[in-house]
């Protein structure tokens, strides 16, 4: 064989290994952690989340001064990935998860969304021993647990409770029109007929997830806690008739709403209502942060009450952390889960976040108003979960729920809308 | 023997990438194939055989419907569009006129752009929003007092697929300019005279003797223009975010695949899209590279 042929073929192994390489960097996609080389021959936790900005990324750091104050030996690896709330994160978790290489631990919106995924796929442990052993049974709302169990086993730990159904309203709109807040959907929409004869624009609303928002808390509004849960185990008909009132108020509901609505985010939503531009939005309490960064006053410039209908009800949703199946270091795993849950970590996450700790003994003190007030609700109302954020179906489901919602929003055909919601629980939830 | 061994050794230097399309292309595909044609839901992979029931559930799936109409008319909007507008600005930029230069690089600029960008600043100016929240070019025809022309642009029902084409159209319409100016500058001026001589007017010398030899200039353009329309995915994302009146197959393929863990529906979605392109590029390129060989 001649040397030019030798040549050749190393030229031809060096370029399929330069190949390889590159298309390997690009799949794998590694997250921040190759900017903190682990710890050497020490233990270390790494915790995988989508807290990269804001107040969430502030809240986390401060979590995890305090891990390191109570676990000076491990070394907390913040694998955090940015992007689309979440969504960026989580295709990179799952490629983690289908090839092997799980973290320790990861953040999920408490209940189905996380159940329905990685309950089925086996990937992450129930923590019933470690409620018990730390006590949080006692500290959480004993509504709040079925929640976030499947078949009597706990799946993760929640740090922060957010409510979904709040509605925020103009005071000074109200008052105008000499409208007292409404409490029952009839009464909501006596005052929303009002505005509009005033005309006030009485509802705002945004773009398509916001829709599912209201029609969430509009079904909680009109079938109540029970039935409400019981769209989600499977003993509340979705083709009954008591659900039809309920999509029947949630279409009356949508008519009040902005002409906009498609073009709009729920900030720019939330903020016709404090600009006095419209009366009323049902946004979680997310939206309070947004308000205090716009510089409003409460009680002045928004006021809150829950969505009419849902008086003594929590609608609640919540980031929590799971314990992977394989954890490289299950026990530096169980250690940050301690702190997720305990009342420092819940305390120095919180107020940062704008959110409430999922224990009912935090120091108020450490709250603002509205905060102060949805703590008071948490620790007495009966909680329910929401379905926008993952708590109450899972996404498969969900994902079905929206596409009828778009083409009911796009279309108007209730009968249609409610037959494939009944075709949805069938296919993705536990009806038969 | 030394000719032999010579195409052995090209044949080597070619393997590696030989190797990566087949696998990283033609495997890809084929195992996207497959998982259309199995169960697989959720997290975890399912192989379990469906056959053709992703398909035949898909053409009954509403939504889906509602993707095939917006791709049409955003298809047929979005060329027929980008053909007019680019063939008129090439006719224009032909005349000699001065600053042919400026004017040829001004149309080509949005190309270079991308379409969330394009998306982004479109979504701007074409707020719906009305009283004293108008904004964009609602507001503006408002000052023109060109009331009648202010309207929900890609919030109106059914046909606001055609107001995202107007902003594809925007973008895209400078390179069709520069494919038929070109076409345009390589008919001999020749032709142009012997038609004038035979006493044919402008019009006629464009519809007789013109369009005629740019044919192959439009088929080249509808095919490019063709393919991005029914792979459209950045642009509507950047302009509607996820909502359904203006979904595309793109968009439904990856929401059920990511959001709603519907793997082997997304996978039977995007081989559907794989088809559709296939039947408009495959003849073209058969015909060109035949059309090569005979050179």
């Amino acid at each position: 064989m001649s040397k030019k042929f030798w040549y050749s073929l190393m030229a031809v192994l060096i370029l399929t290994a330069v190949v390889l390489s590159a298309c390997g960097g690009a799949a794998t996609q590694a997250p921040a952690e190759a900017t903190q080389p682990p710890a050497q021959g020490g233990k270390e936790v790494e915790v995988f989340s989508w807290w990269t900005g804001g107040g969430e990324a502030a809240g986390l750091e401060a979590m995890i001064k305090v891990f390191n104050t109570k676990y000076p030996d491990i070394k907390f690896i913040n694998a955090a990935v940015a992007g689309g709330a979440g969504t960026n994160a989580r295709a990179v978790l799952a490629t983690r998860l289908q090839s092997g290489d799980p973290p320790d631990s990861w953040q999920g919106h408490a209940g189905q969304e996380l159940i329905g995924t990685y309950v089925a796929g086996g990937q992450i442990q129930p923590l019933n021993d470690l409620y018990e052993s730390e006590g949080w049974l006692k500290v959480m709302p004993e509504t709040l647990i079925p929640l976030i169990s499947q078949d009597g086993k706990i799946y993760s730990v929640p740090v922060n409770i957010h409510r979904a159904n709040v509605l925020w309203y103009n005071p000074k709109i109200l008052e105008e029109n000499k409208i007292a807040v409404p409490t029952t959907v009839d009464e909501w929409f006596a005052a929303m007929d009002k505005l509009k004869a005033a005309g006030v624009t009485p509802l705002a609303l945004g773009e398509q997830w916001t829709k599912m928002h209201l029609l969430e808390t509009v079904l909680l509004g009109t079938l109540g806690a029970e039935k409400y849960n019981g769209l989600w185990n499977g003993t509340t008909d979705w083709g009954s008739a008591e659900v039809k009132t309920a999509l029947e108020n949630f279409q009356k509901a949508m008519t009040y709403a902005n002409t906009d609505s498609a073009s709009l985010s729920w900030q720019d939503a939330a903020q016709l209502v404090v600009n006095g531009d419209a009366a009323f939005n049902v946004m979680g309490d997310w939206a309070e942060g947004y308000f205090r960064e716009l510089g409003k006053k409460p009680r002045v410039d928004y006021g809150w009450a829950p969505v009419p209908g849902t008086v003594g009800v929590f609608q609640f949703l919540s980031d929590s952390f799971v314990l992977a199946v394989g954890a490289p270091d299950p026990e530096a795993a169980v250690a940050w889960l301690k702190v997720a849950g305990s009342k420092e970590g819940q305390e120095a996450f919180n107020p940062v976040k704008g959110s409430i700790c999922a224990r009912t003994d935090c120091d108020k003190s450490l709250f603002g108003e509205y905060l102060q007030s949805a703590m008071d609700d948490w620790a007495s109302n009966v909680v329910v979960g929401s379905l926008t954020h993952g708590v109450v179906a899972n996404d498969s489901w969900k994902s079905e729920i929206d596409t009828a919602l778009g083409l009911f929003v796009s279309n108007g055909d209730l009968a249609a809308f409610q037959t494939a919601l009944v075709n949805a629980c069938k296919a993705s939830g536990p009806c038969k | 023997m030394f000719k032999n061994k010579d195409r052995y050794l090209s044949f080597l230097l070619v393997l590696p990438s030989i190797l990566a399309v087949m696998i990283f292309i033609y495997g890809f595909i084929g195992w996207s194939i497959r998982v259309s044609l199995s169960k697989w839901k959720g997290l975890t992979p399912n192989f379990e055989w469906a056959g053709l029931k992703n398909y035949i559930d898909l053409f009954s799936d509403p939504r889906f419907m509602v993707d095939i109409r917006n791709t049409v008319i955003f298809t047929v909007v979005f060329v027929v569009g980008c053909i007019v507008v680019g063939f008129l600005l090439a006719v224009m930029l032909d005349q000699g006129l001065k600053g042919e230069a400026f004017f040829r690089t001004l149309f080509l600029f949005p190309m270079a752009i991308s379409f969330i960008v394009t998306g982004v600043v479109w979504r701007w100016l074409m707020n719906p929003a009305t009283g004293s929240r108008m904004s964009g070019l609602n507001l503006l025809f408002s000052y023109l007092n060109l009331d009648f022309l202010i309207n929900n642009w890609h919030t109106t029902p059914t046909w606001g697929i055609a107001a995202v084409a107007l902003a594809a159209i925007w973008q895209m319409s400078g390179y069709t300019m520069a494919l038929y100016l070109a076409g345009l500058r390589s008919i001999p001026l020749e032709l142009r005279e012997a038609a004038q001589i035979d006493g044919a007017s402008e019009l006629q010398i464009y519809r007789y003797v013109i369009l005629p030899i740019l044919t192959p200039v439009t088929l080249s353009v509808l095919i490019i223009l063709g393919h991005i329309s029914l792979k459209v995915f950045d642009l509507i994302i950047a302009m509607a975010g996820k909502q359904l009146a203006l979904d595309v197959p793109a968009i439904y393929m990856w929401q059920t695949t990511f959001d709603g863990l519907f793997y082997a529906r997304g996978a039977a979605i995007a081989t559907l899209l794989l088809i559709s392109v296939a039947v408009l590029i495959v003849p073209y390129m058969w015909f060109t590279l035949r059309s090569e060989k005979q050179l």
